[in-house]
């Protein structure tokens, strides 16, 4: 009798674990956030990527911006360095970045501008500005905090032969009302997203063109962001990913933004 | 004894050089030389009608022409590399054709070391076109005729050292004098004290000029320390018999600079002694008086791709009596404190492809004044162009006042390859 009751309480815990609504074992909203946070913006401890960017207008005009990226995770606390390097085109070739990002407060950004051999700190409190004049913004490029956001689950579904977890986030402070996203399910990246205005317009669409594995880590290596609005769009490639190649902290400093690393940026 | 040591410095320093820029290029065959560059058209134009002495550029201070070619090279190790940076200028203002090496030096780097020889741009410090313990050239003439930032600075023939033990860089430049392109009649009016027509004749100074800067990094605030061992950059004026003669005195500078976050902006502040060895006791009018300088400023972003910066800059004039008493009648008198604000506007547009700035000086004891607004469009990657205005104004006994009949709109078109 006994153990029966033992039997019970332990199917009954199990059902409650394992089954909040829909039976499957499925993990929370945030956490599937989280997961895909991590996955799409801390893999390993460091990266190194060449990126090709190009900024398309509605009438189709391209614009080009071809860099190198470099980043380096410090910490359990979220914290990570941005270095970015611009191979052209040719009148901002030389010109780099640096940023510190901090997941909790405002990060610090540098420019170098080569002609001058000037480098200068930048006063950038919003996160949801235009990276160099692409439809991505610094937040989209560097990534933004869980909590940034509240999250719901909306549904499970298959995309492009993908199983997806479909997510709405809506933001506590934004230039958009809410976002849906499609989070590959097994291997927690990206795979689209929507985002909408305050009169639940299509705003912009982010969308995962090529997905590859890059030593160990599965990374989005073709991505597109379309402003719905404008018809502006930037489509970005990632050539040469490697993750943990041993970058050291001090190539985020003032030295190498004045001289780039020639062993990381070719 | 010590310039006999100096032409040999000088010596070796120009074979080192030579070699060193010679030899980077062909070592750098391996991993290749990228050449880029661009053609520019620049046009300022005097702002209003004014009457110009002859042999003043009066309608047109700036046409000019130019092309630039850039190459750049590292070996495949990226221990060694080079870069040269040549500008091929007509200026139809003052009728001249001229073929400038604007950079050109040899890199050669290690984990812990670096050094760069040859013509190459060295900025230092915080301020948003104030300068401090930036001592290097500069060429106003640029400035003050609208074109590209870039040619703000002059490049210094120099060797520069810099050395990376761990939390602290150190920077050591030893480099030749070079004056700073000062504004002249050849394209300026402003009113002159010095007798006209008497020729006049400005002296270089020998020897070698060194700078050094130590900084660091305080969690993500970061620190410098500056001390220059250097001259006056525009020239000291006197008339001596039938000629006026023009001397670089001696300067040296010590200072420093922090900056970092501040709410949501960026803060900087700087400071510097300017210690005028010709002039110890401030007795001389045509030398400088010794000075401190210093400013804040304060920048951040107010909404999307908008930026504005404020700064307060002072000059503390040190032995202010001494000048008092020895300032000729008929020259300007300055101010103890000469004070100066200034204020800069940036809003990007059409996904940055329009660039709309506003920077302004504002002389606060010598209440004058000077305004450059500017708008930038970008047609491509390759090809934009600007038109914008220096505009001066206020007391003519202030350093920007002074040039209030050289107010100019000016236009650049420039395409890059």
């Amino acid at each position: 009798m006994r153990s029966l009751r033992i039997f019970a309480t332990s199917l009954l815990t199990a059902i409650t674990v394992t089954s909040p609504a829909a039976g499957a074992a499925e993990p929370s909203a945030s956490d599937i956030v989280k997961r895909s946070l991590d996955t799409y913006y801390y893999a390993g401890s460091d990266m190194r990527s060449k990126v090709q960017m190009k900024l398309i207008n509605p009438q189709g005009k391209v614009r080009e911006r071809e860099m190198t990226m470099l980043r380096i995770n410090l910490g359990a606390a979220g914290d990570q360095r941005y270095y970015i390097y611009f191979h052209g085109p040719a009148d901002v070739k030389g010109t780099s970045f640096l940023v510190w990002k901090y997941p909790a407060k405002e990060d610090d950004r540098w420019i170098f501008v080569p002609a001058l051999r000037l480098v200068k700190r930048i006063a950038a409190d919003d996160k949801r500005s235009s990276f160099v004049g692409s439809d991505f913004t610094y937040e989209d490029v560097s990534g933004r905090d869980v909590d940034d956001e509240s999250h719901a689950l909306v549904r499970k579904e298959s995309l492009g032969g993908r199983p997806a977890y479909v997510i709405e986030s809506k933001p506590k402070a934004a230039d958009y009302s809410r976002r849906v996203s499609w989070i590959d399910a097994e291997r927690w990246l990206p795979l689209k997203e929507e985002y909408f205005d305050a009169r639940n317009e299509p705003l912009r669409t982010f969308t995962a063109e090529k997905v590859e594995q890059a030593g160990k880590y599965w990374t989005v290596t073709a991505r597109t962001m379309k402003n719905q609005q404008s018809g502006h769009r930037t489509e970005v490639v990632f050539r040469e990913v490697e993750y943990d190649v041993g970058l050291k902290q001090d190539i985020f400093t003032e030295r190498y933004l004045r001289d780039a690393p020639s062993q990381w940026v070719r | 004894m010590i310039a006999a040591l100096n032409d040999v410095a000088r010596a070796a320093a120009a074979t080192a050089a030579v070699s060193l820029v010679l030899a980077s290029p062909l070592a750098a065959g391996a991993a290749g030389v990228a050449w880029d560059g661009f053609v520019q058209s620049h046009l300022a134009r005097r702002s209003h009608q004014v009457d110009c002495p002859p042999g003043t550029a009066c309608e047109f201070p700036a046409a000019e022409l130019r092309g630039q070619l850039k190459a750049e090279g590292k070996i495949s190790s990226g221990g060694a590399g080079f870069l040269g940076r040549f500008d091929l200028v007509h200026d139809a203002a003052v009728g001249d054709t001229r073929l400038v090496t604007r950079e050109f030096f040899g890199d050669l780097t290690s984990e812990k070391a670096a050094a760069r020889l040859g013509r190459q741009v060295v900025t230092w410090g915080v301020g948003d076109l104030l300068f401090v313990n930036d001592t290097f050239p500069r060429d106003w003439v640029a400035l003050f005729t609208g074109q590209p930032m870039q040619y703000l600075k002059l490049g210094s023939d120099a060797l520069k050292l810099n050395l990376f033990p761990g939390a602290a860089n150190l920077e050591l430049v030893i480099a030749d004098f070079r004056s700073d392109n000062v504004p002249t009649s050849q394209r300026f009016i402003f009113a002159d004290p010095l007798p006209a027509g008497l020729p006049r004749h400005a002296a270089e100074p020998g020897g070698l000029e060194i700078s050094g800067r130590i900084s660091g990094y305080l969690e993500n605030w970061e620190l410098a320390g500056y001390a220059s061992r250097t001259h006056h950059r525009s020239p000291a004026w006197r008339v001596m018999g039938a000629e006026i003669i023009g001397t670089y005195p001696r300067l040296n500078t010590v200072g420093a600079s922090v900056t970092g976050p501040l709410g949501k902006g960026v803060v900087s502040l700087e400071a510097g002694y300017f210690d005028s060895r010709g002039d110890r006791d401030g007795r001389d009018p045509s030398i400088e008086n010794s000075q401190f300088r210093g400013l804040i400023g304060y920048s951040r972003q107010v909404w999307e791709d908008a930026t504005v910066g404020f700064q307060f800059y002072g000059e503390w004039m040190r032995d202010y009596a001494a000048y008092r008493q020895s300032v000729p009648t008929g020259f300007p008198v300055k101010d103890h404190v000469r004070k100066v604000a200034t204020v800069r506007f940036t809003q990007l547009f059409a996904h940055q492809t329009v660039t709309l700035s506003f920077f302004a000086f504002l002389g606060l004891s010598e209440e004058d004044r000077y305004l450059i607004p500017s708008l930038r469009y970008s047609f491509s990657d390759n090809l934009w162009t600007e038109v914008g205005a220096n505009l001066f104004g206020g007391g003519r006994n202030g350093m920007f006042g002074s040039m209030r009949d050289n107010s100019n709109v000016y236009v650049t078109v420039r395409y890059s390859f």
